[in-house]
């Protein structure tokens, strides 16, 4: 340690630095005055750029509330525009800008030109409290801790810290109903025809056939496999997302439709057979159709961007790179396993169908998944 | 607001009825795709297709042979990498969309050739047409009926736009981005925008799945699809930008760009203003 | 002048006398002061000083943006619907009409198109959390860089660091709410990141979100955490910084008059608070002016959420795009070992560096501490340059930070830059190693350029810009001292200390305790302060001064010697009436 910085030992009590200069502290420079303290006309003037830009604040509040009455919002046909731009939303939010700006550059303009400019000097004290406000607490403390008895009594000391150790755990303990518990949950999807519900069971059995249909996303229809062109990509759902009671209402719905989406959503991709690699993919495979979840191994974005040339699939969000020709092997990216495949086939009519749920869990990783 | 609107407002806004719309489609056909409809092989007589394949044969010995072989057989490289490849059975309509962009005749082969001038008149670019199509079947030209969104009325067109919605963000979105700004592919690969391309081919793209684009023929979403899809590009073409000018059209990346050059910019700029030292005089007030 | 008679009892009733009201103001104040001692807090506080300096109003953009997403976020209160139940839409935007999409997808539409204003509160609300983040970031750097930390600042500088990841976590909050395409996917990335967590990873997505991902749940539970929870510890912890400033008093640049001991700028009343108040609608104005003129989030191109759907360039807002990076360009580690998962590949760039970047961030100021031994109390600002060590850090930091920011976006500048978006992932994952060393360096010997070059300026004065031939024909170029105020300031620091090792073992031969804490701070200290240029003595400034003084006399010898003020406004300077420009 040198000499230039203090001890240790009274850190605490360490004001500022005491710098060593070695050119003295010239002290504070004399006041300079500005324009608009000695000459009048420059006084004027700045009085009345302040007011002009306080006034053009004015004429802004005046411009929002006319344009707020005269510009219509609503469909893009009823929707004023100027240019090409919402009417509305720019000339309200010109005027306001308009407003707020005067206000603020007249505000700004007024104290640094016209307000008084001497700079003042206020003196610093240490944040420390002085050592006998110090040792004063520490002696309040003290006979607090005596009058309580808390130091002599340690049954009350210790009966209380349990109560509120318990009081702690409460919140904690109430946070169980969140959620339910995951289950298996993350190891099946609506693929799997044992996990749907009695009215899904019931509407199934007036379909009399074996085998669930891929069908295409947002129609609903089903896919025969002579439908589909090589280069053909078709993002799919099950058949029971679109399935409807006899009175046309969807059988699912709101929550459970999500749900199920964000498992159970697949691609179709037509290549030609010779170019599917490995076995597995061409025994799941029809006539080179190939199915595979829509959900990146990932984080779980739907990925759906595929080079009909190459067969790759990319994510959208992280850039992983799936390779649908050799089991949705991972060619790229932080993904670090490959794309689940679902195994199709095609049923009497011959449309497309699938065999049975994913084998494995889709989407992203997670602990106890193995 | 009528009134106060009509000198501010644009062109589109008659279109938007639905006569003045079939009246644009049509004036939008003669301006673009125009004459090609005269041409295109469901309408062209028998002997003049066969002049036309004549002539389209030669243009293609001229100008495709070289990458894609004297019969559209397609092109090998030596090294066994696909110089052009083969078009037999890619039918009309890859051709009129391949050349009707500009994409083809490529400057120079490539994983994905950009789009550029067009180097064929309509009329060349029909015979090229009838020629590849000559070779083997495939997706014809569609006709204007196909996409033309004349015939709806406005709760269909509205239907149409909506399930056109659905169906483009399910579809094309994922690569051509929410408002068809496109996006990256794998290893300099890119989906290219779409915005403001014409109807025929958005189509045309959507039937014959150019380059490394997936098809979605008529088996995967069918012409009405199409249509729909088609419905919702041009009703987000015709939107106002409602809050503004778009971005790029981009999503939050470039947000984040302006946030920190325009507002923190401008906003620094303010504090230095604020703190800045104003002009000094030499003078002293008397009285101080 | 006559005394003022007024407050004097002149009877002896049982009321005390009081003054006579001036007017109803006055008895307003009067009044409460009675109550609230307002008269002592206005004497304490209205005369406050601030110092003036362009960088001290970093926070002010960030605190004044708060104020505006509180004002504009009451507006979005009245009509948005946290909630996931889900319903045909009817509205204005014809393209979602008939679309099923929750109730709060369906209000942030009608909150833009159906309700006038709306769109341009929604806008500025969006713009001014990305202004809150960066101006925090620009604070926090600014703080950084000039030493502002240091002690008795140091918990301000914690509390600030709860400010940006509190600040963070509410705009990931806000941005998720209006249940759009994009939001719902950064919400499923979220629930990604959630699984990935070791042993509990599903427990948690589960009780987030109420059930199996997307659930109907997390809306309503991140609205109250949106507008209620997150702003309220905001408004705590921007209330104790906000009191521990003016408790510790601003710091200020060394100048003339400007010591560790005093504070010089203006008081509270009237400059500051009219520059404060003007800046305040200055931030506001400019918000709005972005919310008219630049669309942001347009919800309603990317339509409502739907885990089966997704969009090019789905990125998060920029505050989050280091994380974004940081998951993209990690390579797949994953081991599966005793039938149990460890995603390497989500936990790494989602859960453990963005907390150990920002950790390094946070505990600089101690680790400079401790190297030092430093426990006075500093009021005056280092410059960047005179603390080249740390302001390389935050060079190498902001780098990395760009670099991930950058490869969070990597799709769009595969577009645009047509570049290959593998060969930026790769670039990327050997980018943040070796770029931010190299700014490292780069800036820490610039900086002690600067320091260098300081000192020439110190010693020999500045450049004028003259060139003198001698009569021997020997070029020189003329240098003038600096002013004194100028010396002054550039005087006006420490000196830094290199810690000295202790020896290991004291004169009895026995091992000192603490010696291998003690080598690595030895070693740290020589790392960051050994390369230091310090600042002349004394007796360095006399000796420069005699030689000046000697030229001086040489060149008086010459026929035309030079004053070297033939090129500036020196000559103007003592008339009268010229305008004086600072310099």
């Amino acid at each position: 340690m040198t000499e230039n910085l203090p001890e240790t030992t009274d850190g605490h009590h360490a004001g500022p630095v005491t710098v060593e200069e070695p050119i003295p502290n010239p002290g504070l420079p004399t006041h300079q005055w500005r324009p608009t303290d000695v000459d009048p006309k420059a006084e004027k003037r700045a009085e009345r750029q302040v007011a002009a830009l306080f006034g053009l604040a004015a004429l802004g509040a005046i411009g929002f509330l006319v344009s707020y009455f005269v510009f219509e919002i609503g469909d893009q046909h009823q929707t004023d525009t100027i240019g090409n731009l919402g009417a509305s939303n720019l000339m309200l939010g010109l005027c306001l800008a308009v407003l707020l700006l005067g206000m603020g550059a007249g505000l700004i303009q007024w104290a640094r030109k016209l307000m008084a400019d001497h700079e003042i000097v206020e003196m610093r004290h240490p944040a420390a409290s002085s050592p006998e406000d110090r040792e004063a607490a520490v002696a309040i403390l003290q006979t607090g801790l005596e009058e309580s008895g808390l130091g002599r009594r340690p049954l009350i000391r210790n009966s209380l810290l349990a109560a509120g150790g318990l009081l702690g755990l409460l919140p904690i303990v109430m946070l169980r109903d969140l959620g339910p518990l995951p289950g298996d949950k993350l190891y099946h999807t609506i693929w799997d025809m044992n996990t749907w519900t009695p009215a899904q069971q019931a509407w199934w059995a007036t379909q009399h056939r074996t085998l669930q249909r891929v069908v295409r996303d947002v129609v609903g229809t089903p896919i025969k496999a002579t439908d589909l062109e090589v280069g053909d990509l078709v993002n799919c759902e099950p058949e029971i997302h679109f399935a409807t009671s006899p009175d046309g209402q969807p059988l699912m719905e709101g929550t459970a439709l999500m749900q199920s989406k964000a498992k159970a959503a697949v691609i179709l991709n037509r290549m030609l057979p010779g170019d599917i690699v490995s076995a597995q993919t061409q025994n799941w495979s029809v006539d080179g159709i190939v199915c595979y979840s829509k959900i990146c191994t990932h984080v779980g974005c739907p990925i759906s961007l595929n080079e009909r040339t190459t067969h790759h699939l990319l994510c959208p969000c992280h850039q992983s790179t799936f390779d649908l020709a050799d089991s949705g092997k991972v060619l790229f990216g932080p993904a670090a396993r490959p794309l689940p495949q679902l195994d199709i086939t095609v049923d009497d009519e011959g449309y497309l169908v699938a065999r049975h749920d994913f084998d494995e869990p889709v989407g992203p990783s997670f602990w106890e998944r193995g | 607001m009528r009134l106060l609107n009509r000198p501010l407002g644009r062109l589109s806004r008659h279109r938007r009825r639905p006569l003045a719309g079939l009246l644009v489609v049509l004036l939008g056909l003669l301006l673009t795709g125009g004459l090609y409809a005269v041409f295109s092989p469901a309408q062209a007589s028998q002997d003049n297709s066969a002049a036309q394949i004549k002539q389209g044969r030669e243009l293609f010995l001229a100008g495709c042979s070289f990458c894609h072989g004297q019969n559209g057989q397609g092109v090998k490289t030596l090294d066994g990498n696909q110089l052009g490849p083969p078009l037999i059975g890619v039918g009309a309509a890859a051709v009129d969309f391949q050349v009707g962009t500009g994409r083809m005749p490529a400057v120079q082969p490539g994983p994905q050739i950009p789009r550029k001038e067009v180097s064929y008149t309509p009329d060349e670019i029909a015979a090229l047409a009838a020629f590849v199509a000559s070779l083997g079947p495939g997706p014809a030209i569609p006709s204007p009926e196909d996409y033309s969104l004349a015939g709806l009325s406005d709760s269909e067109l509205q239907q149409a736009v909506a399930r056109g919605g659905q169906i483009f963000l399910s579809n094309c979105s994922a690569c051509h981005n929410f408002e068809g700004s496109g996006g990256a592919m794998p290893k300099g690969g890119y989906a290219p925008r779409i915005r403001g391309v014409p109807a025929k081919y958005i189509y045309e793209a959507m039937l014959t799945g150019p380059q490394a684009m997936d098809n979605f023929s008529n088996g995967n979403l069918s012409p009405a699809e199409k249509r729909d899809v088609i419905a919702y590009l041009q009703s987000l073409q015709d939107n106002p930008d409602f809050g503004g000018f778009g971005l790029g059209g981009i999503g939050p990346v470039s947000e984040g760009m302006f946030a920190w050059l325009f507002g923190i910019g401008s906003l620094v700029g303010v504090a230095t203003w604020i703190a800045a030292h104003t002009a000094r005089t030499s003078k002293t007030k008397a009285e101080m | 002048m006559s005394l003022d008679t007024s407050k004097i009892a002149d009877t002896n009733r049982g009321t005390p006398a009081t003054a006579k009201k001036p007017n109803k103001a006055g008895a307003v104040a009067g009044w409460a002061d009675d109550r609230l001692s307002l008269g002592t807090l206005t004497k304490a506080f209205a005369r406050k000083v601030f110092p003036d300096h362009w960088s001290f109003m970093l926070g002010e953009i960030a605190l004044w943006s708060f104020v505006v997403l509180l004002l504009t976020g009451v507006f979005l209160t009245f009509w948005f619907v946290p909630s996931m139940s889900e319903s045909t839409y009817q509205g204005s935007y014809t393209q979602l009409r008939g679309v099923q999409m929750s109730d709060a997808y369906a209000s942030t539409l009608h909150i833009s198109f159906d309700v006038r204003g709306g769109l341009l509160v929604r806008q500025m609300h969006h713009w001014a959390a990305m202004l809150f983040i960066a101006a925090m970031f620009v604070h926090m750097m600014r703080t950084f860089v000039t030493g502002a930390f240091r002690k008795p600042r140091e918990l301000n500088w914690i509390v600030g660091s709860l400010l940006l990841l509190l600040g963070i976590l509410e705009g990931f909050a806000g941005y998720s709410l209006p249940d759009d395409l994009l939001s719902g996917t950064g919400m499923r990335i979220a629930d990604g990141l959630i699984k990935a967590t070791p042993v509990v990873g599903t427990y948690m997505s589960f009780f987030l979100f109420g059930g199996e991902f997307p659930g109907d749940v997390i809306i309503p539970r991140l609205y109250i955490l949106h507008v209620l929870l997150i702003p309220g510890l905001l408004l705590a912890l921007i209330g104790a910084h906000m009191l521990l400033l003016v408790f510790h008093k601003h710091t200020q640049w060394p100048g003339p008059g400007r010591t560790e001991k005093n504070v010089v700028g203006y008081p509270m009343l009237p400059v500051y608070a009219a520059k404060a108040g003007g800046f305040f609608f200055m931030v506001f104005g400019v918000t709005a002016l972005m919310g008219a003129l630049l669309s942001i989030n347009p919800i309603w191109k990317y339509g409502p959420y739907d885990p089966s759907k997704v969009t090019a360039g789905s990125q998060p807002d920029w505050y989050m795009g280091i994380a974004e990076g940081l998951l993209r360009i990690m390579p797949n580690w994953e081991t599966h070992i005793w039938g149990i998962t460890i995603s390497w590949n989500v936990m790494i760039p989602g859960q453990i560096l963005p907390f150990v970047l920002f950790g390094m961030i946070i505990g600089w100021p101690f680790l400079e501490a401790w190297v030092t031994g430093d426990k006075r109390e500093h009021h005056l600002l280092q410059r960047p340059r005179n603390a080249p060590t740390r302001t390389a850090f935050l060079a190498a930091m902001v780098t990395v930070y760009g670099l991930l920011w950058a490869a969070g976006g990597n799709d769009i500048l595969a577009t645009h830059f047509h570049w290959s978006l593998n060969s930026i992932t790769y670039f990327m994952r050997a980018a943040v190693f070796i770029l931010p060393a190299i700014v490292f360096y780069i800036t820490r010997r610039w900086c002690i350029g600067l320091q260098r070059a300081d000192n020439d300026r110190l010693l020999h004065g500045y450049e004028t810009g003259i060139i003198m031939r001698s009569p021997e024909g020997a070029y020189s170029e003329r240098h003038l001292p600096i002013s004194e105020e100028r010396a002054y300031t550039l005087t006006a620091r420490q000196r830094d200390e290199v810690h000295e090792l202790h020896p290991a073992v004291d004169e009895n031969g026995v091992a000192a305790p603490g010696s291998r804490s003690d080598q690595i701070r030895a070693r740290l200290s020589q790392a960051m302060f050994g390369d230091n240029v310090q600042k002349p003595t004394a007796q360095e400034l006399e000796e420069a001064r005699h030689h000046a003084e000697h030229t001086h006399e040489l060149e008086a010898g010459l026929a035309h010697p030079a004053s070297g003020h033939e090129f500036d406004d020196h000559n103007l300077r003592d008339a009268e009436d010229v305008p004086l420009r600072s310099h």
